[in-house]
């Protein structure tokens, strides 16, 4: 039963993914990446992972893409187009990598096979989560939110005009 | 199985033609309202006080010329309309108008579904909805399109904070994600006494969400002619139409499911109390509209940010600790 929308929703997620790398302009590769979010958040509900996926609808494709196309636009904004950059050594490597994680995936797939089992009652639903968060892992939950407050005090300060400092004033 | 999905579908097409419905009579009473707070009179002419008047606006839209920019992105250009009337009409799907009602021999329940996280999915389409803007603005090739499309984006981004955070707000009061629950929770005390901050968030966060005045700024006709949707005509400009009306006709009925009781009220029928004070919030937006200046951009931003997301800030923090002391 679950085929039906699974396979529409993984082949999605596969265009969109090859949309991203395919596509002449930068506004849309972000709109093919949109595509591969939303087939993603398809597939999380089909997991029964319901609060998962209204998360990946909310902040990655309705906050972080919209910052992405913000950013295209404000830099290409006449065209959208990007700079034309060519990257010719790392293509090779990016193969080798590229089907190194393929094999890994497909191990993983291969190992993970065998009887399923149904999702426990109340399975993926944002009380679930949130225990799972705030009791069993709240360290290392605390600890990433800490690694997160660096990142954005280092981008503050990255961004920061240091004032030119005084007597050597212009 | 299959009768669940027909139960579903049959109440889909009736909410969409209810809200659809909604949207051409909120046009007009946007102009009558707005004619009369200028003391004229508005369209009154096509049938009895104007009440034809969507309809005759409706064909005119759907036989015009369907024109596009020769430099426009074709396809980005068909798409951004699309989104944002879909992503309008999405959040319908779980927003309840009354509790469940007796039909026919079963019960009926006057929501599609309430689903665990329903006020998340509802704020998830909202963003959504935020791309028939930006990417409208973008395909059209054509400058004032595009800063309209940027200051919205901006905007949308920084006021959806402020609802977000008095959502928090409500949902640590009632204690579910649920808008039936919310709903519920809100029998004996609307949630507009126990969260008047949160209100005035929501509110002040729904008029700019749905770039009403005074925070239309996407479409300041002064400065940018008429802003994302400058090179959009017939019935592709309808469609953003519908999401912009759409959206305001969402918001009040938001407002009223998540601080003013929803169905709760005496005498009359839930989905009545529902129609009331939707109807209520709509007029409240149009008479704004009437009132206030448009605010400058500088001001909208630092409005947002410095005053509106720490105050909301503050406000879930407070509730948490009450509702930790009490016990909720």
């Amino acid at each position: 039963m679950e085929w039906i929308i699974f396979v529409p929703a993984a082949a999605l997620a596969v265009a969109g993914g090859v949309g991203v790398i395919a596509a002449r302009q930068p506004v849309h590769s972000a709109i093919a990446l949109l595509v591969v979010l939303a087939a993603l958040a398809v597939t999380y509900l089909l997991l029964t992972a319901q609060f998962i996926a209204v998360l990946q609808v909310i902040i990655y494709a309705g906050a972080i893409v919209v910052l992405f196309l913000f950013v295209i636009m404000l830099l290409h904004a006449r065209s959208g187009e990007g700079p034309i950059e060519k990257l010719p050594r790392q293509r090779v490597a990016a193969a080798v990598f590229a089907a190194l994680f393929l094999a890994a995936l497909i191990a993983g797939s291969v190992a993970a096979t065998g009887p399923l089992a149904l999702a426990p009652e109340g399975f993926g639903t944002a009380q679930q989560v949130g225990e799972v968060l705030f009791v069993t892992y709240l360290l290392p939950f605390e600890l990433a939110s800490v690694i997160l407050m660096v990142g954005i005090i280092a981008a503050v300060v990255l961004v920061k005009r240091v004032p030119p400092a005084r007597g050597e004033g212009r | 199985m299959i009768s669940v999905v027909l139960v579903a579908a049959i109440k889909s097409v009736l909410v969409v033609v209810m809200v659809l419905a909604g949207f051409a009579y909120a046009t007009l009473l946007e102009r009558r309202l707005l004619a009369r707070f200028q003391l004229r009179y508005g369209p009154n002419r096509v049938g009895p006080f104007g009440l034809l008047q969507p309809i005759a606006d409706g064909i005119k839209l759907i036989f015009k010329e369907s024109f596009m920019p020769a430099t426009a992105d074709r396809l980005v250009y068909w798409l951004a309309p699309a989104i944002s009337m879909v992503a309008a009409l999405f959040v319908y799907a779980v927003i309840p108008i009354g509790p469940e009602i007796r039909f026919f021999g079963t019960t009926v329940p006057l929501y599609i579904a309430d689903v665990n996280v329903g006020i998340l999915l509802v704020l998830g389409a909202s963003s959504i909805g935020v791309y028939g803007v930006i990417l409208g603005g973008w395909s059209s090739n054509n400058k004032y399109a595009l800063l309209g499309c940027l200051r919205s984006s901006a905007q949308l981004i920084s006021y959806e904070l402020a609802i977000g955070l008095a959502v928090v707000s409500v949902v640590l009061t009632a204690g579910s994600l649920s808008l039936v629950d919310i709903v519920n929770a809100q029998q004996r005390l609307w949630f507009v006494a126990l969260q008047p901050v949160g209100f005035l968030l929501f509110f002040i966060g729904a008029l700019a969400e749905t770039n009403r005045a005074p925070f239309d700024l996407p479409e300041a006709e002064q400065e940018l002619i008429a802003g994302f949707h400058t090179e959009y005509g017939g019935f592709k400009f309808a469609m953003f139409y519908v999401g912009e009306y759409v959206g305001i006709i969402t918001m009040s009925l938001l407002v009223t499911t998540l601080f003013l009781g929803g169905w709760h009220g005496p005498l009359l029928p839930g989905p009545h109390w529902v129609a009331i004070k939707t109807f209520a919030f709509v007029c409240l937006f149009i008479w704004i509209r009437a009132t206030m200046p448009r605010v400058r951009h500088d001001q909208l931003m630092a409005f947002g940010w410095k005053v509106l997301v720490p105050l909301g800030l503050l406000n879930v923090v407070a509730t948490a600790v009450i509702v930790a002391l009490v016990g909720g």
